[in-house]
């Protein structure tokens, strides 16, 4: 196997035993992006000198006995976290050439344990898409077929691991763009519990529903990369001031004598029939596992989409409104004055889709609307709250399908943002009620695309998820494929 | 008809902390353009605001001291608009849930005592400012005051008057003041006040329409312009007319109020929680602690003042002016014992220079302890009180304490009978015709032999043994 298709720990374990060097997996790693990048396109920017020159380094901080499991490990960043000196532009003109004199503390916090920044990835603008279809640097291309969307918003960063074109990734997840694009990639993707990773320096969406979290190409992974990016951060007011245990001991662990919840809306019209077996097949393998599975329900479920598309925009209308053209990023040539300079700035430097949920939530909070849509949107978020809360009183974690279909055309939903905001109706409440929740591979459809599972927990309770996650990977021995690129 | 006006004031406060309401930057006046600014206050893309707790218990303070129910859980909103001086196109402030709510301050004016309503103070923070180039079609964007923070105190339209208006903003500047946590610059726009006035016929209990007054930078613009408002409106009514719910803008220079042009008042500002703040909880512990910092306020200064140095109300009111002003009073008292001689000398010459001079009681040239001993001075007959006139005088000159000064000058008072009386026989004897006309009935003749002496003696004598040997020699024939 090529250095670029191995797993964090393999590679780690490969580095450690000095079978191999950093500087060795980054150039394997851009050997493969040189190869398929052109099909794929998952990335906005490389880092290709920046790489070379930290493999270097980890090299020397792992003869110097460094043991940590990211050190010398490529690692792709979406392109909405902010890097200091280098550019960030959230898929976005208005941003194009933004580049932040500071560090998101996620980025920070893997600069610190010697992780490689391979580039950043390719992103729905402003993370507002389900496909990666609305970047203003072009499209992903799914690796699995090049014909379909890889998911999103996060579907660069899922693209690349699932293409070796990185190792492991980290994506943003607003209503489900870390768990859809896992899924329809084939990787393992997870967000964790709202407050538990830092979003200082990661370029807000929904500020009440953004959370960083990992792509990987495994659950055990998935623990290595958590245990680096969750943390208290003094700079983000949001963040909870709660223990973070090692993610790693909760690997390898039994799930017999579990509950585990399969919540009865999650399983009605609108899911696609192989994504259904395969879901089913996952349930029985966790039923063998020793876990007992029992219906609950989650009852506010059907007004989640709904709910979500009137916070997530009425905060997105207001995190956007700082894109003016004043203090850096896109501004428009031949203003004539300061109205039209915003005007010119923001009509040419916002693509369709961001336009469109800055109108949405405009008007969502507009005088004499406020109180019928965004009062009573949060209102109806506390009830989809206490749903989850009352769920987690007879079960561990839930467990549903990740999207409702397998990986779709590209080009097949742009002209329906409705029937695009669905493909995250199984994600969503997550986002809307703070808990962690989780995709892992289950199955492939018959023309050969990736199905996942999701799991949700309680609030913080994402140890729990990496364990059942795990205890599934290792029994129901899901076929090794690669994408044929 | 008789119309009565309506008026409710919002203060805005900049807070006196030393960094900003949600960053680590300076909140200093004056520094070079945007020398004082982060990513942060730049609003940059995303970073995330944390709030400054000195700026909760500095608002709490100003609660406390106008009699506020603080709230036991507030949060912050944003406020949506495009601005340039405003870098995320919201400015974080309050609004559902305030700090703190219904509290009063009591003022006096001619018309008597007043109790005025404060409907909520609330925290937020402050805009940059443009700088426009006058030779070119373009503006410069300063962002040092984006995010020092503010407090508005939004009052109850319980005033009746432009003299009641004026009591009511003094009284919150002083206290603001007092609690330093503000330093009540106008001109620097530290503390800052719009108007809401409307008109009503007497006996009528529903407002009218109203208009809002905005640039009235010190208090008697504050005064002039709701005058020049409360006559707009009156004759508007007279006439059969109706007033026009807008926003004006008072001109110093013409002395009027003119409309504000109605695009730029036309906001929907979309108020909505902060997403990324958190609710701020404060439980009674921290009332407490906050509260045992609170200085003694002005009006229970007054009245101690009144009470312990038995000093008449004005000049109570003259010496608690200010906090400095307050303790340095305090400090001559303590030094010479003699608290009216004090108020006397503190409130008449003191101040006198220091206005001259514009200068602030904080850097006066003449110390507490060396103003209080030149009182002693007097006391003890060293100096007399025409003496001490010049001596204050140098001393604020020079700086010098007073006994340095007599020193150097040979102020002393004569005190000698001996000597004196040599002096008083050479001016009699120097003015026969005098003394004759003053022995024939002439009484105010004898006011010229004083002056004569003190001439004489360059002012050094006792008055009193003046007086007293004067008597004796003219008397005698």
């Amino acid at each position: 196997m090529e250095l670029n298709q191995l797993t964090i720990h393999a590679l780690r374990d490969k580095l450690r035993a000095r079978e191999t060097t950093a500087v060795a997996a980054a150039e394997s790693v851009f050997d493969r992006i040189d190869a398929v990048e052109g099909k794929v396109h998952a990335y906005i920017s490389l880092m290709r000198d920046e790489a070379l020159k930290t493999a270097e380094d980890a090299d020397r901080r792992i003869q110097n006995g460094d043991q940590g499991d990211l050190c010398g490990i490529p690692v792709a960043l979406k392109d909405i976290l902010c890097t200091q000196g280098f550019k960030t532009t959230c898929g976005s003109r208005i941003l194009h050439n933004f580049i932040p004199p500071y560090d998101a503390t996620v980025v920070a916090a893997l600069k610190q344990v010697g992780a490689v920044f391979v580039g950043k990835a390719n992103m729905d603008e402003f993370a507002m898409g389900s496909s990666t279809e609305t970047s203003w640097f072009g499209v992903t291309r799914n690796p699995w077929d090049l014909d379909r969307i890889p998911g999103g918003s996060s579907g660069g960063s899922a693209a690349a691991v699932a293409a070796d074109e990185c190792i492991a990734s980290l994506g943003t997840d607003t209503g489900g763009s870390i768990r859809q694009p896992a899924s329809l990639c084939g990787v393992v993707g997870m967000k964790p519990t709202y407050g538990r990773v830092s979003r200082f320096g990661l370029i807000a969406f929904a500020s009440s529903l953004d959370q960083i979290g990992p792509f990987t190409k495994d659950v055990e992974d998935c623990a290595i990369m958590m245990n680096a990016i969750c943390a208290y951060d003094p700079k983000d007011s949001t963040s909870v001031k709660a223990d973070v245990p090692d993610y790693k001991s909760f690997l390898n662990r039994d799930v017999a004598g579990w509950t585990v919840g399969i919540p009865r809306e999650y399983f009605q019209a609108g899911i696609d029939p192989e994504v259904l077996t395969a879901v089913k097949k996952a349930i029985a393998v966790i039923e063998a596992a020793g876990a007992r599975c029992v219906e609950v329900t989650l009852p506010h479920t059907d007004y989640c989409v709904a709910v979500y598309y009137i916070v997530a925009t009425a905060e997105a209308s207001s995190n956007l409104a700082r894109y003016d053209g004043v203090k850096y990023g896109y501004r428009a040539e031949n203003a004539r004055d300061l109205l039209e300079m915003y005007k010119k700035t923001r009509s040419e430097g916002f693509g369709a889709e961001v336009k469109r949920r800055i109108m949405l939530g405009t008007y969502a909070l507009s005088s004499g609307y406020y109180d019928a849509y965004y009062k009573k949107a949060s209102q109806v978020r506390g009830r989809v709250k206490e749903d989850f809360d009352n769920a987690f009183r007879q079960c561990d974690v839930i467990l549903t399908p990740t999207s409702p279909t397998p990986a779709f055309r590209l080009g097949e939903k742009t002209d329906d943002p409705l029937q695009m905001y669905l493909s995250d109706i199984y994600t969503i409440s997550a986002n809307l009620a703070g808990i962690p929740g989780l995709s892992v591979p289950c199955g492939f459809s018959a023309q050969g695309l990736p199905i996942g599972v999701q799991f949700l927990a309680g609030h913080f309770a994402e140890g729990k998820l990496l364990q059942i996650a795990h205890a599934y990977e290792q029994r129901a021995a899901t076929e090794k494929r690669r994408p044929a690129l | 008809m008789h119309y009565e006006p309506v008026i409710g004031l919002e203060v805005h406060a900049q807070l006196l902390t030393n960094s900003k309401i949600f960053c680590g930057c300076s909140a200093e006046f004056g520094a070079a353009p945007n020398s004082h600014t982060c990513p942060v206050c730049l609003g940059m893309p995303g970073v995330l605001p944390v709030l400054n707790k000195t700026v909760v218990e500095f608002a709490m303070k100003m609660a406390l001291a106008t009699h506020c129910r603080i709230n036991f859980m507030s949060n912050f909103a944003r406020k949506n608009y495009f601005y340039p001086d405003l870098p995320k196109g919201y400015q974080i402030s309050q609004y559902a849930l305030p700090l703190a709510e219904h509290g009063y301050v009591d003022v006096e004016t001619e018309a008597g005592k007043k109790r005025i309503g404060l409907t909520r103070i609330h925290m937020e923070e402050d805009a940059g400012k443009l700088v426009h180039d006058e030779h070119l079609p373009s503006s410069y964007v300063d962002l040092n005051r984006t995010g020092v923070p503010l407090i508005e105190i939004v009052g109850e339209p319980d005033i009746r008057s432009a003299e009641e208006a004026a009591a009511y903003l003094r009284r919150l500047h002083e206290t603001l003041v007092y609690l330093e946590i503000c330093d009540g610059n106008m001109e620097e726009g530290s503390f800052r006040c719009d108007a809401n006035v409307s008109l009503r016929p007497v006996g009528q209990e529903t407002f009218g329409t109203r208009t809002e007054l905005k640039n009235m930078n010190s208090f008697r613009n504050v005064q002039r312009a709701l005058e020049y408002e409360i006559k707009r409106q009156e004759y508007i009514l007279e006439s059969g007319g109706e007033i026009v719910q807008e926003t004006r803008l008072w001109d110093d220079t013409q002395g009027l109020t003119l409309p504000m042009r109605s695009k730029e008042e036309a906001h929907d500002y979309r108020y909505f929680p902060d997403p990324d703040l958190v609710e701020i909880h404060v439980d009674d512990a921290w009332i407490k602690d906050v509260e045992s910092t609170l200085p003694e306020l002005p009006l229970e200064k007054r009245e101690r003042f009144i009470r312990e140095y038995e000093i008449p109300a004005y000049d109570a009111g003259v010496l608690t002016a200010s906090k400095p002003l307050a303790e340095y009073y305090e400090a001559v008292v303590k030094v010479c014992g003699k608290p009216k001689p004090a108020a006397n000398w503190v409130m008449g010459d003191l101040l006198r220079f220091l206005n001259e001079d514009k200068a602030d009681i904080r850097t006066c040239p003449v110390s507490a302890e060396a103003l209080g001993d030149m009182i002693r001075l007097i006391e003890e007959g060293t100096i007399s009180g025409k003496m001490a006139k010049d001596l204050i005088q140098e001393m604020y000159k020079t700086g010098k304490p007073p006994r340095a000064i007599i020193e150097e000058k040979g102020m002393v008072q004569i005190t000698d009978e001996g000597a004196l009386a040599q002096v008083i026989d050479e001016i009699i004897a120097a003015n026969p015709n005098q003394l004759v006309q003053y022995r024939s009935g002439k009484d105010k003749l004898f006011g010229y032999f004083v002056g004569q002496t003190m001439k004489a003696t360059q002012g050094k004598a006792n008055p009193q043994l003046i007086n007293e040997l004067l008597k004796k020699k003219l008397d005698q024939s």
